[in-house]
């Protein structure tokens, strides 16, 4: 059996949503099966045949080839299988996913990750704003799993994530875990302007120190050994936090104005 | 049976159901991990009187840790479940939270979890936080000295307790030093305690008491100094018993450690003073696993 491949044949002028295109509906499908499934794409329907050349059978292996921007929703609500993305990913790459893993070699647009709840996502170009946030309309944002990316990050990287990893190896915009409620963000470049603002719980554990507003107290430098089973989760990704081991931070807490008590631990040099 | 020259009796040790769970403690260094499972272990050598019965299974390396820092493991036995998780909560609170840098891991995985820090989490006032960390949750609690890590639940299994041998020797000091041979040799297997002082224990009992109120009164038939006035098990050169008592995971893991207790008594020879070895049982009032001292030598009940 072959990976099922779904390359792009069009130049989509509007965004198509993808989100049945996992490989838990695939599944069991023929090539012409699939090919006969209704895409909405802005406000009509495509045959996804009419945009995709469908080839392989191992829907437990999909993979999007020549993808770009304008494929929405890819792994959406996924439970199983992986998902390699040659090319760039829309935005809502792996939204809701529940189990799994998706690789995206290039880049993503806004809300990778959003109320994701399980699996692996691995991106390895930049991601858009509201990575692992709520959706529209949702107050929570990501609830389980794990985001790697090995680029940079836009705004609002985990607004209101409630449980999950987000490790980021580049750059983080502004407004970094806003709202947060709890997980884990890591951060190995620099960050935008109010990191952690209105943050409720959590911990971003940061490379550099970025510039804070008055309601995030210094509480010191100190050796915390939690950090020694933060860092072996780790060492299972292909990822520079693997690479981690000092166990000495300085640590932040706040937001205060929010009676937070999230934190920032900023890794020692 | 002989065995180098040293009676077996062919009886058996009688054994109960119990439950079971094991703590991984790890501190800086190997002593406070000690300081703390000494503490959490203490005064925990028989059920009749401390609720739970526990002791210091091995030391564990940095390597074998979950957090990387030196350890020790600890197993802990109760007859039913409420007391155990009473017992460890308790236990808990007061020896390792208090142990400076002592931080606590669950020891055995089970379908039955029960609290480890999942209640203690609240002498945190709010300051407490919990992670996450690959399916595992744990609990940062701040201290004075930092910050006392711990996971929120270890597991329940169906375990085994009271299986047992008797030394009898023909004087105090022999029979003590048997059962210190013998505790070295069964301190190297896993999934056992033996949770008196040392290993040994030196009053053992039968059931029942001439008064109303004791339900367990000392062993009469093997205290050598009744040997004339109560219905003796005793040859007349016997002047000291010790027993060894062993609490396991699992009825192989408390027969292999018996075995090996017994092989390295036996391996002194008879001119070690130690004339017999014999358990204690209780004609099948106690429990229903019989742990037959002929069977567990020759490799058949294992």
């Amino acid at each position: 059996m072959s990976a099922l491949t779904l390359t792009l044949k069009i130049v989509p002028q509007q965004n198509i949503n993808c989100d049945v295109l996992t490989p838990d509906n695939l599944a069991g499908k023929t090539a012409a099966e699939i090919g006969s499934i209704k895409l909405t794409a802005g406000t009509h329907a495509l045959l996804a045949a009419d945009i995709f050349d469908i080839s392989g059978n191992d829907a437990q292996q999909l993979c999007f080839k020549n993808a770009t921007a304008k494929l929405d929703y890819i792994g959406a609500s996924m439970t199983s299988g992986s998902i390699t993305i040659e090319g760039n990913a829309g935005a809502h790459l792996g939204s809701g996913m529940k189990n799994g893993s998706i690789h995206c070699k290039g880049n993503t647009a806004a809300f990778a990750a959003s109320g994701m709840r399980g699996g692996l996502l691995t991106i390895d170009g930049n991601t858009g704003d509201f990575l692992g946030a709520g959706s529209e309309g949702s107050r929570k944002g990501m609830l389980g799993g794990t985001v790697i990316v090995k680029g940079n990050a836009g705004d609002r990287v985990g607004d209101q994530m409630r449980r999950g990893l987000i490790l980021i190896e580049g750059n983080a915009g502004n407004y970094c875990g806003s709202r947060m409620i709890a997980g884990t963000i890591g951060v190995l470049g620099e960050l935008g302007a109010y990191t952690a603002f209105n943050m409720h719980r959590g911990t971003l554990l940061l490379k550099k120190q970025p510039q804070l507003h008055v309601t995030m107290q210094d509480c010191g430098t100190h050796t915390l050994p939690f950090l020694n089973l933060l860092f072996k989760s780790f060492s299972k990704y292909n990822t520079r936090f693997s690479a981690l081991n000092s166990l000495r931070v300085q640590r932040f807490v706040g937001d205060t104005a929010y009676s937070g008590n999230g934190e920032l631990l900023i890794l020692s040099t | 049976m002989l065995l180098n020259g040293i009676q077996i009796d062919d009886t058996f040790a009688e054994a109960f159901n119990m439950r079971g769970t094991r703590v991984i403690i790890t501190a800086q260094n190997h002593k406070w991990a000690y300081h703390a499972a000494n503490a959490m272990t203490g005064f925990a050598t028989s059920v009749i009187g401390c609720g739970v019965e526990a002791g210091i299974e091995r030391e564990m390396t940095a390597e074998e840790t979950p957090d990387g820092r030196p350890g020790v493991s600890i197993l802990m036995f109760a007859m039913g479940s409420k007391v155990l998780m009473q017992q460890l909560e308790t236990r808990m609170g007061q020896c390792i939270l208090t142990c400076p840098t002592a931080a606590a891991f669950s020891g055995i995985k089970s379908e039955d979890m029960i609290s480890l820090g999942k209640h203690l989490r609240y002498f945190g006032d709010g300051f407490q936080t919990s992670k996450l960390i690959d399916g595992k949750r744990y609990w940062r609690i701040p201290v004075m000295d930092g910050e006392f890590l711990t996971e929120e639940t270890t597991g329940m299994v169906r375990a085994i307790g009271g299986g047992n041998f008797l030394i009898l020797a023909t004087s105090q000091p022999a029979a003590l030093a048997a059962a210190e041979t013998a505790i070295e040799a069964m301190k190297l297997l896993p999934n056992v305690i033996m949770p008196f002082p040392g290993g040994v224990v030196r009053s053992g009992s039968k059931v029942g008491s001439k008064y109303k109120t004791m339900f367990a009164s000392t062993n009469d038939a093997f205290c050598p100094t009744l040997k004339g006035v109560t219905n003796s098990e005793l040859s007349p050169e016997i002047e000291s018993v010790m027993e060894i008592v062993i609490d396991g995971l699992t009825f192989d893991d408390i027969a292999l450690s018996m075995k090996a207790g017994i092989e390295a008594i036996c391996a002194l020879g008879s001119s070690s003073g130690v004339k017999r070895i014999s358990a204690g049982n209780y004609g099948g009032k106690l429990g229903p696993h019989l742990f037959k001292l002929h069977d567990i030598l020759k490799g058949a009940a294992i």
